[in-house]
């Protein structure tokens, strides 16, 4: 079995448009939330507040003529996919390309195209969709768009989880490449669906906060939507070592359950049955662990039961440990959220740094943790967890540990 | 129709109409506007499903965040109380 570490790092986000201005964001507790711009008619919607990636220029990045194949949800990916690449320093050639995998996690694919597509046929009564609706909005696509924009030639596809995707693609491609499978993997996750559509349907879903999202906090009230890409090259401990990589951090466990439960309400049984098999999975005991980057959304239900399940995983420990949620700086970018958050929880292990839950009020009763409140915190963080639980009741976590 | 005496308002019987639908509890009696939506089995997607129900029938808006505002949501009585306001409100 291969050890596998993190040799780079990318990511478009709320925080800025490369990993080390989102880390840096993140350490210094910026809000990325902000009116919503990317819906149409933002006027008639109830929700005003997003987490929206802020000045992203398709043609920046792009050719004019490329755009018409990408969705938004690809162009993201393939730039945090360049930028993670290039940061690795790998030069994918052929022998190379064929034995790498590209896996992404992404909830829904390509929104913006879908909605724009049916607003023309629904509302406008026209008669034709632009004809690459199909290829930009199907949810393989970020995926397959990194494949080819990238050259990479080995296993490639999109693991859909809802809100875990990504923790779920990064998980499976770390045990591909432990395993020996592959020899290298780019992987992570990305999720671009503030539409009118998608916004109606979280409306509905009634579990939103109006103007800011302060997760584990007394007065918390829900989550707020993000969007964002995040992408990490994944290589064996002896091939980075061989080739002089400079390696960021080590992934060393991935643990997954499914709640079989509720579609909707988190479980406790669920969530700490994930946490611990990525522990069994790492070698480690919950004493190990220093740093936990939790789920987090946000709303009444999954802060208090997240909470009662590190309770139950880490017993007595839970109290030493720093949990945070920087979903109170990006919002929930769903099925990205899990490698925006594997890169944040990388960096905290390479740094020695806590990222804050910002907004914070103060204690519920329900959630006495130590959330590392409002300011980032230096520390010594050999071990850290990362955390997504999905709609569904599909569960998955990683656990990173400091290189050294 | 399961409960609603001929007493109740209008707006009362559909509302209990509504949340007749989301009855979880085997042979629940009918149901009266003091009765606890919680004891009725309702869980908070019920809880969702509902407002969307009473938004549609009575084509109004009705402010619920499901972090916020469940113990306002107590009794059917409390859901009858608050649809009626946003319905007298609509007309005026």
């Amino acid at each position: 079995m291969n050890r596998v570490v993190v040799t780079g790092l990318g990511a478009v986000t709320p925080l800025g448009h490369s990993a080390a201005a989102y880390w840096d964001g993140l350490q210094r507790g910026v809000s990325g939330l902000g009116p919503i711009t990317l819906s149409a008619t933002p006027e008639e919607l109830t929700q005003k507040v997003v987490a929206e990636i802020k000045g992203f220029d398709p043609l920046a990045h792009f050719d004019e003529r490329e755009l018409p194949t990408l969705d938004r949800v690809s162009q993201i990916a393939i730039v945090a996919a360049r930028e993670a690449i290039a940061q690795s320093g790998i030069a994918f050639d052929r022998s190379l390309s064929v034995r790498t995998a590209c896996i992404i996690g992404s909830g829904v694919g390509g929104m913006t195209t879908l909605d724009d597509t049916y607003r023309r046929v629904y509302r406008d009564n026209k008669k034709r969709v632009y004809p690459l609706s199909i290829p930009r909005l199907m949810v393989n696509a970020p995926a397959s768009q990194i494949s080819m924009h990238c050259g990479l030639r080995g296993p490639a596809f999109v693991v859909a989880s809802a809100c875990a995707s990504a923790t779920h693609a990064i998980g499976v491609a770390f045990h591909m490449v432990r395993s020996g499978a592959v020899e290298c993997a780019v992987t992570g996750g990305s999720e671009a669906c503030i539409t009118f559509g998608t916004m109606r349907g979280w409306e509905a879903m009634r579990v939103m906060a109006p103007e800011v999202c302060r997760p584990f906090s007394i007065g918390r009230e829900g989550m707020l939507i993000g969007e964002g890409a995040a992408v990490l090259v994944l290589e064996p401990l002896e091939r980075a070592k061989a080739r002089g990589a400079d390696i960021l951090a080590e992934i060393v466990g991935f643990g997954m359950s499914a709640d079989a439960g509720d579609l909707t309400a988190p479980d406790v049984d669920g969530m700490s049955r994930a946490m611990q098999w990525a522990l069994e999975d790492a070698g480690l005991s919950p004493q190990d662990v220093q740093y936990v980057n939790a789920h987090g959304t946000g709303t009444a239900a999954n802060d208090e039961t997240e909470t009662r399940a590190l309770h139950k995983v880490f017993g007595h420990h839970a109290r030493s440990l720093a949990v945070s949620s920087t979903k109170s700086m990006v919002g929930h970018a769903l099925g990205a959220a899990g490698a925006l958050e594997m890169v944040a929880t990388v960096m905290a292990v390479r740094d020695g740094v806590a990222p804050p839950t910002i907004a914070y009020l103060g204690p519920d009763p329900a959630c006495d943790l130590d959330y590392v409140p409002n300011v980032a915190r230096k520390m010594d963080i050999e071990v850290a967890l990362s955390n997504s639980f999905a709609f569904g009741g599909l569960n998955a976590v990683l656990v990173a540990k400091k290189y050294s | 129709m399961t409960g609603a005496s001929s007493s109740m308002s209008d707006v009362a019987n559909d509302v209990i109409a509504i949340i007749a639908k989301k009855v979880r509890v085997p042979n629940h009696p009918k149901i009266e506007l003091s009765d606890r939506l919680e004891d009725l089995g309702l869980e908070s997607l019920d809880a969702v499903e509902m407002i969307f129900d009473l938004e549609e029938k009575f084509d109004i808006q009705i402010p619920y965040n499901a972090n916020t505002t469940r113990t306002e949501f107590d009794t059917v009585g409390d859901v009858v109380g608050a649809i009626q306001k946003l319905v007298d409100k609509k007309k005026s």
